[in-house]
């Protein structure tokens, strides 16, 4: 099985690589770019029947500092 | 007086860090992150700066999770004394032995250059040399020094006295300038900027030698 881990600055950590980003695109000429927000996917390759809360686990001690980021977990 | 420096694989700035104890009168010994314990009798341990595991995932984040660091947790819960310099404060903060966090610099730049610090605090066994405002210069060398915490916590930190230091001019966006900060026992010391680059006349600059100077006597009488 797998699993694929979403992690992103929390919403008021600035985030200066999705602002480099956003300007970016801006200056590509793409109009209306709010804002951009970059974080990670980190997919996980697990033996079968490993829980989700491992994997929320894994997240808390490591793949994830929740000081600054929140993850999301998806079982594929 | 003994002191542990660790080493982690990317570790850069262990050898002078050794050196800035040694010339403190420390014996100093170095420890390698697999090991499982710190050698007998250590007052002081060194978080050194470089690139451990070549800052994947996040800067700090995995040599949190080595082995030793488990040892270097127990001997802060001891009541030992420790400091974190660059790379060694995002450990600190990543083991959450400090609170907050390092983010990308604001400008997105890897930045090296000596940059001016105002000591925030003198309570401290590293910063007792100091007189509390006084202005020193220091190197920097880092991509993601950006200190940043919660407000409640910056509001602790600037309360509690646990701001060491604070940049003059912000070279990286960090929050209300912070460039180091202590424990709530004043035991441990994170901090972006590398006082054991300067230490020593080759070096051009020994405002960080003071840091240093007075830790022997200082263990000796804690």
């Amino acid at each position: 099985m797998k699993a694929r881990v979403h992690v992103m600055l929390k919403d008021g950590v600035l985030d200066p690589q999705g602002e480099a980003v956003k300007h970016a695109l801006l200056g590509l000429g793409f109009e209306g770019v709010g804002g951009v927000r970059q974080g990670k996917v980190i997919e996980l390759d697990l033996a079968e029947g490993t829980s989700e809360d491992t994997v929320t686990e894994m997240c808390e001690k490591l793949l994830a500092n929740t000081v600054i980021e929140s993850y999301r977990v998806e079982l594929l | 007086m003994k002191a542990a420096v660790i080493v982690f694989p990317g570790s850069n700035c262990d050898r002078d860090l050794a050196e800035g104890f040694r010339k403190a009168g420390l014996d100093v010994q170095m420890v390698w992150h697999k090991d499982t314990a710190l050698p007998e009798g250590i007052d002081i341990v060194g978080i050194p700066g470089g690139f451990s595991f070549g800052d994947y995932l996040r800067c700090g984040a995995i040599a949190a999770n080595s082995p030793i660091c488990g040892e270097v947790m127990t001997h802060v819960e001891r009541g030992g004394y420790v400091l974190g310099v660059c790379n060694g404060f995002q450990v600190l903060t990543e083991t959450k032995i400090l609170p907050g966090a390092l983010l990308r610099n604001a400008n997105l730049k890897y930045i090296c250059r000596t940059v001016g610090l105002e000591v925030a605090e003198s309570q401290s066994i590293f910063t007792r040399a100091y007189t509390a405002g006084e202005q020193i210069r220091i190197p920097i060398a880092h991509h993601d020094g950006n200190y940043t915490a919660d407000v409640q916590t910056l509001d602790m930190l600037e309360g509690e006295g646990r701001v060491a230091f604070r940049y003059t001019d912000n070279p990286n966006g960090a929050d209300r300038d912070i460039a180091g900060i202590l424990s709530a026992n004043r035991r441990v010391l994170g901090m972006m900027p590398h006082p054991e680059r300067a230490c020593d006349p080759a070096q051009g600059n020994e405002d960080g030698a003071r840091l240093f100077a007075h830790l022997t006597a200082a263990l000796a009488e804690a």
